[in-house]
């Protein structure tokens, strides 16, 4: 090999003096031939792109309208496999779900991104929380609609949420199997009002102060932990150290309970509650899926209850 | 009638989700009932045709020989959820738009706001602070809520109706909890909303709120009305009122739980303690009701009064 090459190099070196040498483009054009070429295979591999490596490595599966495809769009899909690849026809249409459930799970993603963004916003410190509010609201582009969305997308979420109790109850789809979803539902619904109720505080003004104030008197009367509940004097609990003090940080509303909101608001109550969202939903599929549309029971079929 | 009063409170930003429940919720109760009956009326024909009944699909849905009893999800149930996302989005963003959320004066603890109103979501439990100590109002109240909730599918042997709207087939069940809920809970929110001004006092709709009335009410407790002034007296006869609301409202939730023949089916499939737990809640809750009238109809402030608590 090393000698070839000995043996060709002078034939390139003799040959530009008795004929003209190529002229420097046709050079280049010869050098980039090979990219040319390789940019032309490229193309046309872009023009039919759901064969390229990159597709392939995103998408699964192809697109064209088979019932494999179907069923795989959903199931190979992170975000779309909380459905399973068929549901119950009837349960498709609005009438029967109203479609509360998902809407309030819509609802909790877009109060976690206008939540992010107001954080950007916000410092939970006494005096700079409202101060912050008025600037998000009044000089911060788009900073009013944000705020505004956070706030009605959470009553929309309340309102939801109780619909959704509501429709569960009316088609009995809490009863067998599906009893521990529904406790598991409760338990959002309760933890949807605590969201609801410890961002009231955080713009620190009137409103969310007298609220907050007016909510946490009750915990002084918790029977045993409240210093003003039955049985709580005669335990030894005081104003400072009963269970109103634990929530607040403090004997009243202040700094330390506008922090504790703004923990409880922000991280401690969403994380519970993504978490149990999660159970929620994957309980939905493993009992069997949504409960209906179902076909009606007769009276006469009830069979008799296992002893 | 003052119509400025009526828009200040209809129009206050915290009282407009309020405002929409208003409608939302007798929509949806039409819209949930409405297919109740239907299913009632399939129901009732069926048990009508045994022959019927052996053949037919038994929903009210459409239904067409030879359909797939399932669907795809893609695309049949995610465009639905598309387009309800798209509609909420819309509806927020417009209303985003259009009515700034609620923000006061800087917080100040020196100046009570009045009347100051929790969350419009717990104002039904602040109207039961009129009728119940703070601990039966904030405490005991919520717990027995949020317990009897979860232990509702404990307690309901009902095997009927899993599924499927109906009325027929679970009255006992879908009259107590919609009791519980449009009544107890969602009125209450509105009465809390719309009808308490400043003091917590009773303003109809349309009354001025006058942050000067005075109201000389005179509530009395039950054994002052019977002329009782010493304690261990006082205590005894609470406690016999007590024990007597328990006994008869007791007795009246049984006579309910066996109220018909289907009823007795029911109640023949539960257990000692599913009987007991559905008996304490339901007569845990009836009490509020209950306290609720004696309030308003002969102004009785505790039923019974001990050194410790009082109810």
């Amino acid at each position: 090999m090393a000698d070839e090459e000995k043996v060709k190099d002078p034939e390139v070196e003799e040959t530009p003096s008795g004929e003209s040498r190529p002229s420097l483009i046709k050079r280049l054009q010869v050098t980039l031939q090979p990219f040319v070429d390789k940019g032309k295979e490229d193309w046309n591999a872009v023009r039919d792109h759901k064969r390229t490596q990159l597709w392939k490595s995103v998408f699964r599966h192809k697109l064209d309208e088979t019932p494999r495809n179907r069923a795989l769009a959903v199931l190979t899909n992170v975000f779309l496999h909380l459905h399973p690849a068929k549901v119950n026809r009837d349960a498709v249409r609005f009438r029967f779900t109203w479609g509360m459930g998902g809407l309030s799970l819509y609802l909790f993603i877009v109060l976690t991104i206008t939540g992010v963004f107001l954080m950007f916003y916000y410092h939970p410190t006494k005096g700079q929380a409202y101060a912050d509010i008025m600037y998000l609201h009044n000089d911060v582009p788009f900073g009013g609609l944000l705020r505004n969305m956070h706030r009605w997308a959470a009553h929309l979420m309340i309102i939801t949420v109780w619909l959704h109790m509501f429709r569960v109850f009316l088609t009995g789809s809490y009863k067998t199997p599906r009893e521990f979803n529904w406790m598991v539902g409760v338990i959002l619904l309760v933890l949807t009002s605590l969201l609801s109720f410890t961002g009231y505080l955080l713009p620190d003004d009137q409103l969310g102060f007298w609220a907050v104030t007016v909510g946490t008197n009750m915990a002084r009367a918790t029977p045993l932990l409240g210093h003003e509940g039955p049985f709580g004097p005669e335990l030894g609990i005081t104003a400072y150290n009963d269970v109103r003090f634990a929530l607040l940080g403090g004997s009243i509303v202040d700094s330390n309970a506008l922090l504790r909101a703004y923990i409880w608001h922000c991280i401690a109550i969403p994380l519970i509650l993504s978490v149990l969202l999660a159970v929620h939903f994957w309980r939905v599929r493993k009992d069997g899926s949504i409960s209906g549309p179902s076909p009606v029971m007769l009276e006469s079929e009830m069979k008799r209850p296992r002893k | 009638m003052d119509w400025h009063q009526l828009w200040v409170i209809v129009s206050a930003p915290d009282n407009i989700p309020i405002v929409a429940i208003v409608f939302l919720v007798p929509f949806f109760v039409w819209y949930g009932f409405r297919q109740s009956f239907a299913t009632d009326r399939l129901i009732a024909k069926l048990e009508d045709d045994p022959k019927l009944a052996k053949v037919h699909h038994r929903k009210i849905e459409p239904y067409r020989e030879g359909w797939e009893q399932k669907v795809h999800v893609w695309p049949y149930l995610l465009r639905v959820e598309l387009l309800a996302t798209i509609i909420v989005t819309v509806i927020l963003m417009v209303w985003s738009i259009t009515l700034n959320a609620p923000l006061e004066e800087p917080a100040n603890p020196n100046l009570t706001m009045n009347p100051s109103k929790a969350p419009w979501y717990f104002l039904g439990l602040q109207e039961i602070l009129v009728y119940f100590d703070p601990w039966i109002a904030g405490v005991l109240m919520p717990t027995l809520i949020i317990v009897g909730l979860i232990a509702i599918p404990y307690i309901d042997t009902n095997p009927l109706g899993n599924g499927y709207y109906t009325f027929r087939q679970r009255k006992f069940a879908i009259l107590t909890f919609c009791f519980g809920f449009l009544i107890l809970w969602l009125l209450l929110v509105l009465i809390g909303t719309f009808i308490r001004g400043p003091g917590w006092m009773w303003f109809w709709p349309g009354e001025t709120w006058d942050h000067h009335r005075l109201i000389f009410e005179t509530n009395v407790d039950f054994h002052e009305m019977l002329g009782i002034k010493s304690q261990p007296w006082i205590g005894l006869v609470g406690f016999l009122a007590f024990g007597l609301y328990v006994v008869v409202f007791g007795f009246l939730t049984h006579k309910l739980i066996v109220w018909t023949e289907f009823n007795r089916k029911i109640y023949a499939r539960m257990t000692l303690l599913q009987y007991l737990t559905l008996q304490t809640l339901l007569v845990s809750m009836w009490a509020l009701p209950l306290k609720i009238a004696l309030r308003q109809l002969f102004r009785i402030k505790y039923v019974w009064v001990t050194p410790w608590f009082s109810i």
